[in-house]
């Protein structure tokens, strides 16, 4: 009996990651087909069926226009030969940029191309080291977006949870029933607390900088810059925190209340565990599942509200570079931006797809079974 | 329905849904007056201002209310009109056939220890062929007098005094409208000197029918309940006329994707195999679409209108989380026994799906539906704060927008964010409040003591 139980659970162990990987492989092939998809669909909708197009002819024949006036031989053509020598020039100019072939073809010539994180070069927008390339300037404008919303979010996360599992240890307490009465302030996205607070204490008060990431001119003191990327990140972080914290602690609060009063947790309270103990081993392993779910989700969500924080505080990241984009209706950084945030989207996707299968115990010992 | 009632009878307890309720209902009552007293044609002209609409408003004016709190009192708007008014005017005729002088004397009383923003004089003539001619001086109490610019005048016309910069050099580099309002205007601060005021226009006239009348404006540094923006328009129309737009955009929006995701949810659970797996996998394509960059994409390149908007964002949020857990849901209830219990006497698909499972589950939803709807309010709030709100139609984003692509923060215009940010937040508030007590009573996952 006892002998039988341990190979099973030799066996168990052994195929549990082959399971994992399966799992993970499926999952993998999914999300991938996913992205290629919705990629496409991006493409699609940034043409709107041929309507940029429209647009970038336009600014050819103007681009062109001011070429054919600075050549000194125009002024001596005739009508017809000034004629044919601009439409020379357009058709160049459409060979370059490769609009003489079909929108069908192009597009997914566009798909390859984003796929392959191969956006080509910008049309108009130039990144701050003087390159053309669209990688480039976008690669350039991801750090920042990853400092502000990473520590953002993962403050919140942390405090959000840590906050909710302390309170649900002291129910109806009046720092419980403040966080209940303030939830209903997350209504109101990050930006706009934002808005609030560069009025307090950059406006009235001027403690703390109206936007943007560090001091003008940037201090050359490594120190002095680090503490000032610091002072420029208050003000975002507090936005984001005041935007969603209450109503994330709240979620987790009556979530973990639901789960303190489960049968197990009873047990391990009347064996006399220490609280901590009882908190870290009853209470959050089992939802660490639910956990990681929503944080990813709450990862989702962030990439999409860096666009409008973002321009709150003039923050030199992605989302603004989106707008410079849209400004000159330069499609490539346009898609190469779109498509940069759906990789994100899936990788945070499959990301959590694998910390799942990893933590959810149905996954591993099921298999697939766990995904209905 | 009983039940429906019995719970909101439960409701009583929670003060914040009475009070969030309270919230709903002042909204409601504000965009119905607003409706009633300022057509929607009438709302969106006066939005997009133009000629003619707006001239006699001060350019970034506070709230008059702020006069209530201060106690150096600002000056409101001072209109003084000569048409209608015979006192104002004197006509002397000339002894050549119709020529006559026509003396307007436009006088006003100043009692503030403020400035005004800005002065201007409106012209009207009537003439055949010969423009009536005008010279301008200015009469402070003490009996100073500032001759100012001359000029013929057409049928409609205008004088901005405080952009004359000949003026303004006279005056030895004042704005017109301190230099001439001031007591002294070659001391260091000047203050304005309290009293009666004259603005003299002395008019010419070459024709016999010939007239000429003068509206003087002082603009003042208050305006209306919620102050002007930098096209002089009135902050109220917005603020008014975003009350029912935005409720309409909210409610829509939260009931065209709610309603469409359960439709979905229960019609993929209750076929199951390829329509289900059809749906999830289209469910996951969706999930990873950025919904904003599309819709900052669609705006920018195609339309602004509200209503594509509205569209694209129901669209788009029909798919996501919720589907999922809609879905969970009616895996749950296709099992119970009634189910079972209608299909063994027959009913259609559609029957169980509209009829049995769709009705099970919407008492569940009541408390996300209402709580969805500001999370609309918001997202229109946001597009508008990109800059890609609808042109032609006056909302609280918007007015966000105008002033910070002003610098309405930085330069110290508070009013001008503050008053549609207090709406959208009590918009917010509002019905989150309900939402999470309707959380409460409808599904009482913890047994409240």
């Amino acid at each position: 009996m006892t002998a039988a139980s341990t190979t099973q659970g030799a066996r168990r162990a052994e195929s549990s990651f082959v399971r994992v990987a399966r799992y993970t492989g499926v999952r993998l092939i999914a999300v991938l087909v996913t992205v290629v998809v919705g990629v496409y669909l991006t493409i699609l909708i940034a043409n709107m069926g041929g309507y940029v197009d429209e647009i970038r002819m336009g600014q050819i024949r103007e681009a062109v226009g001011l070429m054919a006036g600075a050549n000194p031989d125009l002024p001596f053509m005739s009508d017809e030969e000034r004629i044919a020598y601009v439409e020379q020039l357009v058709a160049i100019e459409v060979e370059r940029l490769g609009m003489d072939r079909p929108f069908l073809l192009r597009s997914f010539t566009y798909l390859a191309n984003a796929l392959t994180l191969n956006f080509g070069r910008a049309e108009q927008l130039i990144s701050d080291s003087g390159s053309r390339l669209v990688r480039l300037i976008i690669i350039e404008r991801l750090p920042s977006t990853l400092y502000l919303f990473a520590t953002g979010q993962l403050l919140l996360f942390g405090s959000a949870i840590l906050l909710a599992l302390y309170l649900s240890q002291r129910y109806g307490s009046w720092l419980d029933r403040l966080v209940v009465a303030l939830a209903p302030t997350s209504a109101a996205p990050g930006w706009f607390y934002g808005i609030f607070l560069i009025l307090i204490f950059a406006g009235i008060l001027r403690l703390l900088p109206f936007g943007g990431m560090v001091d003008t001119p940037p201090p050359a003191d490594r120190l002095q810059y680090a503490l000032s990327l610091l002072k420029h990140l208050i003000l975002p972080i507090s936005a984001i925190l005041m935007g969603a914290l209450w109503q994330t602690t709240y979620f987790w609060r009556t979530f973990f209340l639901i789960y303190s009063r489960e049968d197990y947790v009873e047990m391990a309270r009347a064996k006399g565990l220490p609280p901590h103990l009882v908190e870290r081993r009853y209470i959050l392993r089992p939802t660490l599942p639910a956990i990681v779910t929503s944080f990813a989700l709450q990862l989702i969500s962030m990439w999409m509200g860096a666009i409008v924080l973002e321009t709150v505080f003039r923050w030199p990241g992605i989302g603004q570079l989106f707008f410079r984009a849209i400004g000159s209706y330069d499609t490539p950084v346009l898609l190469g931006i779109v498509v940069t945030y759906a990789y994100l989207l899936a990788v945070t996707v499959l990301v959590l797809e694998i910390v799942y299968a990893i933590l959810d115990p149905r996954v591993r010992i099921e298999g697939r079974k766990a995904e209905a | 329905m009983r039940a429906l009632l019995a719970r909101a009878q439960e409701l009583r307890r929670y003060p914040s849904a009475i009070l969030g309720l309270a919230m709903i209902c002042t909204l409601v009552i504000l965009a119905v007056y607003a409706m009633a007293t300022m057509p929607y044609r009438e709302a969106v002209r006066l939005w997009q201002g133009g000629e003619g609409v707006w001239d006699e408003n001060p350019r970034l004016a506070k709230p008059s209310w702020f006069n209530a709190f201060r106690k150096v009192k600002l000056p409101p708007t001072i209109v003084v009109d000569s048409a209608g008014r015979p006192e104002t005017k004197q006509r002397i005729e000339f002894e050549e056939e119709g020529e006559a002088d026509v003396l307007i004397t436009l006088a006003f009383d100043y009692q503030y220890d403020v400035f005004p923003k800005e002065l201007a004089v409106y012209l009207t003539a009537n003439f055949e062929k010969v423009a009536p001619f005008a010279s301008f001086i200015w009469r402070t109490p003490d009996g100073r007098e500032f001759p100012m610019t001359s000029t013929s005048v057409r049928t409609r016309d205008s004088y901005r005094i405080s952009q004359d910069r000949k003026l303004q050099a006279e005056l030895g580099g004042r704005q017109p409208e301190i230099g001439l309002l001031a007591a002294d205007p070659w001391a260091e601060t000047p203050v304005p000197l309290k009293g009666r005021h004259e603005l003299i226009v002395d008019g010419i006239v070459f024709e016999p029918g010939s007239d000429l009348d003068a509206r003087l404006v002082v603009y003042g540094q208050v305006h209306g309940i919620a102050g002007t923006d930098h096209l002089r328009r009135d902050i109220t129309v917005a603020l008014l006329w975003g009350t029912p737009i935005a409720l309409c955009f909210g409610l829509l929006a939260a009931v065209g994707s709610m309603s469409t995701t359960m439709v979905l949810a229960a019609t993929g659970s209750w076929y199951g195999r390829w329509v289900d797996g059809l749906l999830q996998r289209l469910n996951e394509l969706v999930m990873i679409l950025p919904m904003l960059p599309i819709l900052v994409m669609v705006g920018t390149l195609y339309s602004r209108s509200i209503w594509l908007m509205l569209g694209l964002i129901i669209l788009l949020s029909i798919f996501g989380g919720a589907l999922r857990i809609y879905r969970a849901m009616f895996l749950q209830t296709r099992e119970a026994p009634y189910i079972e219990a209608a299909r063994a006497y027959g009913a259609g698909n559609l029957r169980i799906i509209f009829l049995y499972l769709i009705p099970r589950i919407i008492p569940v939803l009541v408390p996300q539906f209402v709580s969805l709807i500001p999370t609309f309010v918001f997202l229109e709030a946001t597009l508008s704060l990109l800059g890609l709100g609808d042109p032609t139609i006056p909302t609280w984003g918007k007015v966000l927008n105008d002033a910070s692509q002003n610098g309405a923060l930085f330069m110290g215009h508070y009013y001008w964010v503050l008053a549609p940010s207090l709406l959208l937040i009590f918009t917010g508030l509002g019905f989150a409040m309900l939402g999470f007590a309707l959380d409460r009573v409808f599904n009482p996952r913890l047994r409240e003591q």
